[in-house]
């Protein structure tokens, strides 16, 4: 069974242990803005929510890229960029309705969570266990999902 | 807040991400505002799990394979564009048994035309721009790539006319993914040799012989397409003068705001841009050319490319009794008026996701988009109903990146929400019909731009998200967690 991060926003207390172990597998620097991972901090309500890649099954990006760079890891089920294949072209940018690939204008090409090939830095990282790593049916990650067929442009007939 | 004020602070902060960085006013909480309702059958998108990556597509066979007693359909798919290419991955893996013959006129291996631009900066050879990577990915899914022209198609008999030797071929079920070519305004020289369109692998290589270091080159139109692709030519070492018809750059992607934005950021990198302009004619002075403009000096050149915009290849549907406007009309299952004929890509005429209107969309994810949805209808009558497809646009122009989204023009009645930086070029527009976000523009801004298209399609009440989002609109992202709920 393939496994999946469980984010745990009631967990989270903001200290973006994440985003630095993100980047700095990633790029190589503690710079949040390299990190696949993110944290939404809601002031207010004293909330905060990471958010990364769901690892969909539609992958918007992988059906969207025009040569084929995008690929699923069989191993761990992760769409992961080919930065070789990459033009750079952002067509996965604007076609992932979840907004987590994003453009890296120092490497020309995208990134996102590959969850580092079935060894997560985050979850490593994250001293409260709000971000775990867990068999994929265990996650809320459904819902996600539900809310991503809303984004299909093909609808079954019932 | 005074917008100005709002700009400062966020333009003022990490200029590569300001949708990421954390939010500028206290917001409250994140659970979901709009709960995320039931979703009816949920489509798991019929895509190719291709896990190999390794370059080289398979050699065309010479004919198909037509002996098969045992196949349970025959696809015909005129087309070998992104469009026919993933139907015919999509019904191999919906019918195992099912014949599948793919036929396409350009002399290369099925390839995608987006990945041109980067052929022409010279970032990738001729293989990159192919659409699979795989030796032999087509034999190994048993699709038949046939190199031939289809001249005709006989609906009665369900046959096309094949070109290379006036052969009939059968079907059983029919799919037009024939795509668009490049218009041609009536410019008298045009038809020079040193003019070349932008189109096909073919003028690219027309393009890297007659573009070097140094050439003076005209280029007509700074639409969508001639945007992305003034980038390569500038790395070529070009001396650039763009002609646009409109009053600013990409007029019909780009809000007056964005598009004039784009053309002084081209002019600080020395490209001369002159709008509201046309090319009248060109002639051959020899080994230069002289373009005459219609409000300027005229210009000699090396090199002239057009990029005026495209049509649909639907000419040699004549007589098939296949309806056509703008492209072929379709209904929502990508069929068109004649039963087992589909159609998909920039031929079709399909819907619009934001105007319910059908329309040619003439872009690449709407192309692969068509693709799916046809090639499951073909292999099962009526299986899929096309939602209608968002209109999206991304574009870099000399590293400064454009997006579009729906209804960027905004609609009757909608509000919308505007940040400008000029002097550090970056913009968002968001347009809003009620408290749903139903298009956008924006410059210099990348950071989970996707999130835009989510909320867009998934027809997101804002609730209490829609008032921050009118005081500032960078924090669609936010707006999008905080009325999603995240994972959790
Ligand atoms: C330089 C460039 C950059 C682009 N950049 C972008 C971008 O960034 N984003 C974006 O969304 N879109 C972009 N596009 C547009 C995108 O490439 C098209 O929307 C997409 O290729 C459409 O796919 P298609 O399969 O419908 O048609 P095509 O890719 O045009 O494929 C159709 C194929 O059918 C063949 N054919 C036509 N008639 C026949 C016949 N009678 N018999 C046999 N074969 C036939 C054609 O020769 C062609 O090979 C770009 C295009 C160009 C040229
Ligand atoms: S940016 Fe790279 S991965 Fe994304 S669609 Fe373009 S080529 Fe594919």
């Amino acid at each position: 069974m393939q496994k999946s991060l469980y984010l745990d926003a009631d967990k989270c207390t903001g200290c973006k242990q994440c985003e630095l172990a993100c980047s700095f597998e990633r790029d190589g620097s503690f710079n949040p803005i390299k990190s696949s991972i993110q944290i939404f901090t809601f002031h207010e309500a004293g909330r905060f929510v990471p958010y990364t890649c769901t690892q969909c099954d539609d992958a918007w990006c992988m059906t969207a890229c025009p040569v084929d760079a995008i690929t699923i890891n069989t191993a761990t089920g992760a769409k992961e960029v080919n930065e070789a294949t990459c033009v750079g072209c952002k067509v996965c940018t604007i076609a992932c309705p979840f907004g987590t690939i994003n453009y890296n204008t120092d490497t020309g090409k995208v990134t996102k969570c590959d969850l580092c090939g079935g060894d997560p830095q985050c979850v490593t990282a994250c001293p409260t266990d709000a971000i775990t790593y867990v068999e994929a049916d265990a996650t809320g990650f459904s819902r996600m999902k539900e809310w991503a067929a809303k984004t299909d442009n093909a609808q079954s007939a019932a | 807040m005074s917008i100005l004020n709002i700009i400062k602070r966020l333009f003022g902060q990490e200029k590569s991400s300001p949708a990421q960085s954390s939010t500028p006013q206290p917001i409250e909480p994140t659970q979901a505002s709009t709960p995320v309702e039931e979703v009816k059958d949920s489509i798991q998108t019929a895509m190719n799990e291709v896990t190999d990556n390794i370059i080289e597509a398979a050699e065309p066979n010479p004919t198909p394979n037509t002996n098969h007693e045992d196949y349970s359909m025959h696809h015909v798919i005129i087309g070998s564009g992104p469009a026919g290419v993933v139907a015919a991955e999509s019904i191999r893996k919906l019918d195992p048994k099912a014949m599948i013959t793919l036929i396409g006129d350009e002399p290369e291996p099925p390839y995608s035309r987006m990945a041109i631009p980067y052929f022409l900066e010279e970032n990738i050879t001729e293989e990159g721009s192919h659409l699979r990577k795989t030796d032999n990915h087509y034999d190994n899914k048993n699709i038949n790539v046939v190199r031939d022209r289809v001249s005709s198609i006989n609906p009665d008999d369900k046959t096309v006319t094949l070109e290379s030797n006036d052969s009939l071929l059968n079907w059983d079920k029919l799919l037009i993914a024939t795509g668009s070519h490049p218009i041609s305004p009536p410019i008298p020289g045009l038809d020079n040799p040193k003019v070349s369109n932008c189109w096909t692998l073919e003028d690219s290589r027309k393009i890297v012989e007659g573009v070097k270091p140094g050439s003076v080159v005209v280029q007509i139109g700074a639409g969508f397409i001639g945007c992305i692709i003034l980038e390569s030519l500038v790395k070529r070492g070009a001396a650039l003068t763009v002609v646009e018809m409109g009053d600013r750059m990409v007029p019909r992607m780009l809000d007056q705001q964005c598009g004039t934005m784009l053309k002084t950021w081209c002019e600080n990198k020395g490209v001369t841009v002159l709008t509201s302009s046309q090319v009248n004619s060109i002639e051959d002075k020899g080994k230069r050319l002289l373009v005459s403009v219609s409000n300027g000096e005229p210009i000699e050149a090396d090199f002239v490319i057009s990029a005026t915009g495209v049509r649909s290849n639907t000419a040699f549907l004549e007589g098939s009794g296949i309806k056509v406007d703008e492209g072929i009309l379709v209904n929502r299952h990508l069929e068109t008026n004649v039963p087992d004929i589909f159609a998909a890509g920039d031929v079709a005429q399909g819907l619009d996701f934001s105007t319910g209107e059908y329309t040619v969309q003439a872009i690449q994810p709407t192309a692969s988009d068509h693709g799916l949805i046809s090639s499951k209808n073909m292999v099962n009558p009526g299986s899929a109903i096309h939602q209608g497809a968002v209109l999206m646009n991304v574009l870099a122009t000399l590293g400064l990146i454009s997006v579009s989204y729906g209804l960027w023009e905004g609609v009757e009645g909608g509000e919308s929400a505007e940040l400008v930086d000029t002097d550090n070029f970056r913009y968002i527009r968001l347009q809003f019909d009620g408290d749903k976000i139903v298009g956008a523009n924006t410059l210099g801004i990348t950071q989970n731009i996707g999130a835009i298209r989510g909320l867009i399609q998934s027809k997101t009440a804002l609730g209490v998200w829609k008032e921050r989002l009118m005081e500032n609109p960078l924090n669609f992202m936010d707006a999008y967690v905080g009325v999603t709920g995240g994972h959790t």
